[in-house]
């Protein structure tokens, strides 16, 4: 065991001194690694934001209820009871007809048209908002409204937020597919690096094979190589949407003076940065790995 | 009975007090696409011998080697090597069989990224040896062939013969039982390649098997070693 860990402490050690000593075409590749890994990562990140802020957005979806046309101002009254005494009910707001007329009548420039009609189109309205936001318990309050003597029809106004919650969810898939891309692009990299370095190396691999050395010895260092290559390429990602969404979150701060808005990308959680670390790695570990057995097998002494 | 009186490593099938150090019967070797390298060949070498492999360039001596370490396989035939049969040994047990043996080639077969004294690890190292321990082997190693003060030294910068005497420290760093070299003073002036027999005297006066595949007169007459004399891949005389 000792022996064991000794080895491949060493062998990680030249393993990273190789990768040290050979800057030019390693840097290349862990750039172009940190690159492409940073486009799903980066994605990712302004797709979990927007969630973010629509959850804060829709957390007030609220439900119009329209009572009929002729309904009389006790009946209306009547369904404002029922709203002040329903639990469920976080508070109201009622529009009346008149009151809605005379916005209509303001905002749309068709005062003229609205005067000129014999009566009132519009009927009264609530605007509710509910004590539990769930979607599920939105659409049973609403379904209860709708019920109420002389309410014709009630609507969640969470249309928008599902659409949204549409095209996040497109997003993430993009992301995934993307990001699945990606990795065996990390892995094809790290396959013709290996490749190369196989080739480059093969009197060594030849010569170590000829006096005894196990492949599981002789598979080592490429795998560390790979290993450390997809590590050192997460980094990078890593810095790269790091320092972009510190840019990003320097020009919003900058905006925020002017608007009340505070909208401040999220930075990566270390969860993240570990993922980020992990998971190039591995896929370095897998393509040198599918590398080098391929190649090893092609030297014989 | 007498299994109660002998003591027990005399029953041991490994034990080289039995058993020969090596032992080939009706081996044949043939080439893909080639022709017979090897045909019918019988000997055994024993423990602490030292032997010759002798024959005009093309007899098939390389093959003879290439066969005891496993890098060839013979198309029909035993070939036991300390008990074990080489000829249908898995594949991921041939590296502990090479380790067994020091091999020595005509052309080195040294790194030349590293040091001397890293070429000379480098059979410790793979037999996961501790790097205190082993840094003392490599310099006794060393040493022995002479070139201890060249440890730092890149192969590059040695001669012909130092590089030769450096792929024997290499050889036998992790005291190997037995020692196999292929033309090993093929490229070297006289003087070296004298040198290079009486290495091979006083490791075969210590108990190692020493095995040379060479066509080198001088050396047999300095050795006067037992000669296997193979033609056209055949013995040519009786071992
Ligand atoms: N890898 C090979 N493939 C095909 N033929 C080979 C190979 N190696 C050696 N031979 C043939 O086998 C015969 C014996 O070769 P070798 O063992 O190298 O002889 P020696 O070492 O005595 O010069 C020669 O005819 C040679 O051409
Ligand atoms: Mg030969």
């Amino acid at each position: 065991m000792k022996t064991w860990l000794a080895q491949h402490g060493r062998c990680f050690g030249t393993t990273f001194v190789k990768l040290a000593r050979t800057p030019l075409g390693s840097v290349f590749n862990i750039i172009v690694i940190g690159i492409a890994l940073s486009l799903p990562v980066g994605l990712y990140v302004v797709i979990d934001n927007l969630q973010a802020a629509s959850g804060q957005l829709s957390a007030e979806p609220q439900i119009s209820a329209y009572m009929a046309l002729d309904a009389s101002r006790a009946e209306t009254a009547q369904i404002e009871n029922r709203l002040k005494q329903s639990p469920r009910v976080q508070r109201f707001r009622l529009v009346p007809r008149d009151q809605a007329l005379q916005e209509l009548k303001q905002s749309s420039g068709l005062a003229d048209v609205i005067d000129s009609l014999p009566q009132n189109p519009l009927p009264d309205a609530f605007v509710i908002s509910a004590k539990n936001n769930t979607p599920q318990a939105l659409e049973a309050l609403r379904d209860e409204i709708a019920q109420w003597p002389r309410v014709v029809h009630a609507q969640l106004d969470a249309a928008w937020a599902r659409r949204l919650d549409a095209t996040l969810r497109f997003g993430r898939l993009v992301v995934l597919i993307l990001g699945g891309l990606l990795a065996l692009a990390l892995v094809a990299v790290t396959f013709n690096t290996i490749r190369l370095q196989v080739l480059t190396q093969r009197d060594e691999v030849e010569v170590i094979k000829l006096i005894g050395a196990t492949d599981a010895f002789i598979r080592r260092p490429f795998l560390y190589y790979g290993a450390l290559q997809g590590a050192a390429g997460g980094i990078v990602a890593w810095l790269i949407v790091s320092g972009g969404i510190w840019v990003v979150n320097h020009n919003l701060g900058e905006l925020s003076h002017v608007y009340a808005s505070l909208f401040q990308l999220k930075q990566l959680t270390p969860g993240d940065a570990g993922a980020l670390l992990l998971l190039p790695l591995a896929l370095g570990w897998f393509g040198a790995w599918l590398s080098v057995g391929r190649h090893l097998s092609l030297i014989e002494p | 009975m007498w299994t109660e009186v002998f003591p027990a490593f005399f029953l041991d099938p490994r034990s080289s007090l039995l058993n020969p150090m090596i032992s080939l019967s009706h081996v044949f070797k043939r080439y893909p696409g080639g022709r017979q390298a090897l045909n019918d060949i019988g000997f055994t070498i024993e423990t602490g011998e030292l032997a010759f492999i002798t024959g005009h360039s093309g007899a098939g001596k390389s093959t003879l080697l290439k066969l005891l370490v496993g890098i060839e396989r013979p198309t029909s035939g035993s070939i036991i090597v300390n008990g074990q049969n080489v000829g249908t040994l898995q594949a991921r047990a041939v590296p502990f069989l090479r380790r067994k043996f020091g091999l020595i080639f005509q052309d080195h077969k040294l790194l030349f990224d590293r040091s001397a004294f890293g070429n000379v690890a480098l059979p410790l190292e793979i037999s996961g040896y501790g790097a205190k321990d082993g840094a003392r082997r490599v310099r006794a190693a060393l040493d022995k062939v002479g070139l201890l003060k060249y440890e730092k030294a890149m192969p590059i910068t040695l001669s012909g013969g130092e590089q030769q005497r450096l792929c024997i420290a290499r050889a036998i760093v992790h005291r190997p039982a037995i020692l196999l070299a292929d033309e090993p003073t093929g490229n070297l002036d006289a003087d070296y390649a004298t040198e290079i027999g009486e290495l091979f005297r006083s490791f075969n006066q210590v108990g190692v098997t020493v095995i040379v595949a060479t066509h080198d007169q001088a050396l047999l007459t300095q050795l006067k070693p037992r000669v296997i004399a193979l033609r056209n891949g055949a013995l040519a005389e009786a071992a």
